[in-house]
């Protein structure tokens, strides 16, 4: 798997929250936040549930846009974009209730995720023959090497419907990863897992942050994984932003102690 | 030029001209809408209860006519064949909910959706195998409805009043205004809008959806009998009604498919909206526009307001 | 015991791709299009082919049209019949105007327009969703339906207000009009409704399926992967539409051999093509074979088959008997298999694999 666009190097700004507010009618959901994501790291935005965790991500990736604020990524600044435009610029996300395609078969879900990357002219795939075929049988290649690495060979061709919750998150994952991101968004991917399938899903992150270089951005609310996993923490409390730094630094940060951690830690 | 003048100032100069036919002409707008607003009523109150597209609302109606007149044919006196007529409607709404909705529970909507088609075309074999296919005419007289018209002078000419159109829209004001007193005042009605909310929550606390179904499915099938007797009296009785009853579809979608007053008020605008366009308008493009004027009137607002005027404004979440 | 993958083993991607993967699915669909092209023109009775296998298949091509719409895409459509009728009144003023083109190739080009009146009536889409999205079509039905019988143009300003399809030839046959025998209207139908079949399959198998399928599963994270979502649903009504456009002319040219837009394109044609989907199941090619033969064989089968069996049934008697058994078999089979007669297939050949030891 090469990765394309190696313009930014890194350890560089891959993608800047700039001043960002939220709100729907009158409740805010998120007031001036900034912050950043560098090329290559895992960054992890935590915060007590409606902290606007999943609202930032979805201004991230365009479904929410919000009313004051900029976003830059890679460089191109924007207010506003569509979904589909921040997908195509190399954002890929999961979400918090899996949201994937039940009715298609894992396999299907995660060719999906290459729908981007495919352009085959509608002649030829009315035919199934040709540069349709070819191109069909060169993304499956990459799929299966996804499939591969996740370990999900043996459920290759069942419905996820069908699936339990931990397969689908994984599955979900696969997905993403289908589109080759340059920021990988993951919305709580360990939520509802035991610990056992808690570890697997860490070493999946770790894994794809190390190597295929992906930047990571997660949300999540076990603490020990987050501190484990993360290069640095952004801290969000009722739409504002609490802190932001190393795990260490985070955790010594008396705000947020105060705000969320309490006293056990 | 001349189009345009045809198009956009001269329906205009018209209403202007000749008022008295323009105010007859809202009338008969305002008579169709009531009635158009009275099936997407009985639509309304199913949706609301058990998220069910109830497509055999409008055959309901016709069914309902055509079972009271047809008994009446077959010799029972009007007041007895209107008590058997509900009789038939609540062995109608037990029988839904038993053999439709209960093994349907948990299904998707489209499925539902579907099986009110079958419901639909049930209906429609039965009634013309009992009561035959040809249109009847409704028994007026015998539910003391009035009949002929007054003509008011006014505007410099004249305007018709239908008796039996005054009875319609005051009935319908009737029958509304009870519903809402239903709905808000009695334990069934505080039942009846905790269903609506969710059907879980409702179940948790003891409500049970089976016998709240059937009030429900029995209370839009006296609705679409009173509608039929005020359909049936205005035209004939037959299964030719159930492309008009279509019509309550438009309604619903301008009302949005939970309100009861979205129902109302978008039956009137349907309902005006179409005849002012028949009668100003249809000339200019050979007549005939009201079988799909209101659908287009729907979907123009729809497009400004995809929830429907009284809907609440959906914000997708993730 | 005959049904089994056991040893059909794969070794590249593209084998394990194929619609039918399995040696003896491949041998089954051989042997229907054998039957379907050989015996039945041989071997079949005029009534079989007029009243069976004519409406048979130009209902089967209308319900693949919606089944890609609302199966695939998720977008329920009641304006299949005006669709059809858009591709009908089209190959009929192509046809008019160009009679030396053949007549197959006008029946083929319909499909176009009316693929292109769908995209029209699909631009809603973005916006309305679900139920109101279906009271939407019902918008394109009406007013479509009024285009056809009050624009004299559309049908060449005959006094009859109906399409009057003339004589066309194929390989010098007569394949319309009243001259035209009935093998040669089946042969060419039938041709068509298999490439067509093939083409929608393929189509739902690539990506091009994949995205619709992810716009009907969850229009959100389609959108998120990069799926542009007025552009997908827009293609699935071209499609859907182009095949509707198709059985519309096939159904005027090939079968009816003339007709009235009230008559053919009506809402209860839309209706009919509905609960084929429905029946059949949703998001099925074969499904929507399965639904469209058991409705439209339905009415056949009880107008002469209850007589056989010595129930006698006077005309009126049997039509309204025909609708209370549609709506009670409607309703029973949503409630055996919501998933439709498709699914009752899949469950039928999981136990084949099986038999005769089911463990």
């Amino acid at each position: 798997m090469t990765r394309t666009s190696q313009s930014i190097q890194k350890g560089e700004v891959l993608l800047a929250v700039d001043q960002v507010s939220l709100s729907f009618g009158g409740v805010k959901a998120i007031t001036d936040v900034s912050f950043d994501i560098r090329k290559g790291e895992i960054r992890a935005i935590i915060g007590p549930n409606g902290a606007g965790k999943t609202s930032m991500l979805n201004v991230i990736n365009g479904f929410y846009h919000p009313q004051q604020g900029k976003i830059t990524f890679k460089g191109q600044t924007r207010s506003k974009m569509r979904p589909s435009v921040a997908a195509a610029q190399g954002i890929a996300r999961t979400f918090q209730n899996v949201a994937l395609f039940k009715g298609m078969s894992t396999l299907d879900n995660i060719m999906s995720g290459r729908t981007l990357k495919m352009n085959s002219h509608f002649f030829w795939q009315c035919l199934r023959h040709g540069p349709a075929m070819a191109e069909e049988i060169r993304h499956r290649e990459f799929v299966e090497d996804i499939i591969d690495f996740l370990e999900i060979q043996a459920i290759r061709k069942v419905p996820v419907g069908k699936l339990p919750y931990g397969l689908q998150k994984r599955v979900e994952l696969g997905r993403a990863l289908a589109m080759e991101p340059d920021l990988l968004l993951l919305d709580e991917p360990m939520a509802g897992m035991n610990l056992e399938e808690k570890e697997d899903m860490s070493r999946f992150i770790i894994d794809v942050n190390t190597q295929y270089g992906t930047t990571i951005a997660l949300i999540e609310h076990d603490m020990g994984v987050v501190m484990d996993l993360s290069d640095r923490v952004v801290v969000l409390e009722y739409g504002r932003k609490l802190a932001d730094g190393t795990p260490d630094e985070v955790k010594a940060d008396q705000s947020v102690i105060d705000a969320y951690l309490g006293v056990a830690h | 030029m001349d189009i345009l003048f045809k198009i956009l100032i001269d329906p205009f100069l018209q209403m202007g001209a000749m008022p008295d036919l323009f105010v007859q002409t809202i009338w008969d707008g305002f008579v169709t809408g009531v009635l158009y607003a009275l099936i997407a009523l009985g639509f309304v109150l199913i949706f609301k209860a058990s998220g069910v597209f109830n497509f055999a609302q409008g055959i309901m109606v016709v069914f309902a006519g055509l079972t009271l007149v047809g008994l009446y044919e077959m010799g029972l006196p009007a007041p007895l064949a209107v008590l058997v007529t509900l009789g038939v409607m609540f062995v109608l709404a037990l029988a839904i909910e038993r053999v439709v909705l209960r093994p349907l529970v948990n299904q998707p909507d489209i499925i539902l959706f579907m099986a009110t088609f079958g419901i639909t075309y049930f209906l429609i074999g039965l009634g013309e195998l009992i009561f035959g296919g040809n249109p009847k005419q409704m028994i007026t007289d015998q539910l003391f409805l009035p009949r002929g018209a007054i003509e008011v002078k006014m505007l410099g000419g004249f305007v018709q009043f239908q008796k039996i159109d005054i009875a319609a829209a005051v009935i319908a004001v009737v029958m509304i205004v009870a519903l809402a007193v239903f709905f808000q005042k009695t334990r069934i009605g505080r039942a009846l809008r905790a269903v609506a909310d969710s059907h879980k929550a409702a179940l948790s606390v003891g409500i049970s959806l089976n016998q709240i179904w059937v009030i429900v499915w029995f209370t839009a099938g006296i609705v679409a009998l009173v509608t039929g007797i005020m359909w049936g009296a205005r035209s004939d009785v037959s299964f030719g009604l159930q492309v008009i009853a279509l019509k309550a579809l438009p309604v619903l979608i301008l009302g949005g498919f939970t309100s009861v007053p979205g129902a109302i008020v978008g039956g009137l605008i349907i309902g005006i909206g179409e005849k002012l366009g028949e009668f100003y308008w249809g000339p200019l493009v050979g007549g005939g526009i009201e079988s799909w004027l209101a659908y287009c009137i729907a979907l123009g607002f729809l497009l400004f307001r995809p929830q429907g005027l009284f809907g609440d404004k959906i914000i997708e979440r993730i | 015991m005959f049904y089994r993958e056991t040893g059909q083993f794969k070794t590249n991607y593209a084998g394990d791709m194929a619609v039918f993967p399995i040696l003896q699915d491949r041998i089954g669909i051989a042997l229907i299009l054998v039957v379907a092209f050989v015996l039945i023109p041989l071997l079949g009775s005029d009534f079989l082919l007029s009243s069976v296998m004519i409406p048979f298949l130009v209902f089967s091509l209308a319900s693949i049209g919606l089944n890609i719409l609302t199966g695939y895409t998720g977008l329920i459509s009641l304006g299949t019949g005006a669709f059809m009728g858009v591709g009908a009144y089209a190959c009929y003023k192509l046809t008019t105007l160009f009679p030396e083109v053949n007549i197959v190739v006008w029946i083929v080009t319909a499909g176009f327009f009316s693929a292109f009146v769908g995209v029209l009536f699909g631009l809603p889409s973005l916006r309305i969703k679900g139920f109101y999205l279906a009271v939407a079509t019902l918008a394109a039905q009406f007013f479509l339906q009024w285009c056809f019988t009050r624009i004299p143009w559309l049908y060449n300003y005959n006094t009859s207000g109906a399409i009057e399809v003339g004589q066309r030839t194929l390989f010098g046959m007569n394949v319309t009009g009243p001259k035209a025998s009935l093998e040669a209207r089946y042969m060419v139908l039938l041709t068509l409704v298999t490439v067509l079949t093939w083409v929608a399959s393929n189509l739902m198998h690539g990506r091009i399926g994949r995205s619709f399928m992810a716009v009907r599963d969850m229009d959100i994270a389609a959108e998120l992967m990069g799926i542009d979502l007025l552009k997908t649903k827009l293609l699935a009504f071209a499609v859907s539409s182009f095949y509707a456009g198709v059985a519309g002319a096939a159904m005027m040219f090939l079968w009816y051999g003339g007709g009235e837009a009230n008559d053919a394109f009506n809402i209860n044609q839309s209706f009919l093509i509905l609960f084929m989907v429905i029946i059949g199941g949703l998001g099925s090619m074969i499904g929507s074979f399965f639904g469209a033969a058991f409705i439209s064989m339905l009415p056949t089968m009880l107008k002469f088959g209850l007589p056989a069996l010595g129930i006698p049934l006077a005309g009126a008697t049997a039509e309204h008997l025909t609708y209370i058994l549609v709506g009670s078999l409607i309703i029973f089979f949503l409630i055996v298999e919501p998933h439709g007669l498709a699914r009752l297939w899949q469950i039928g050949k999981q136990k084949l694999r099986m038999w005769p030891f089911p463990y």
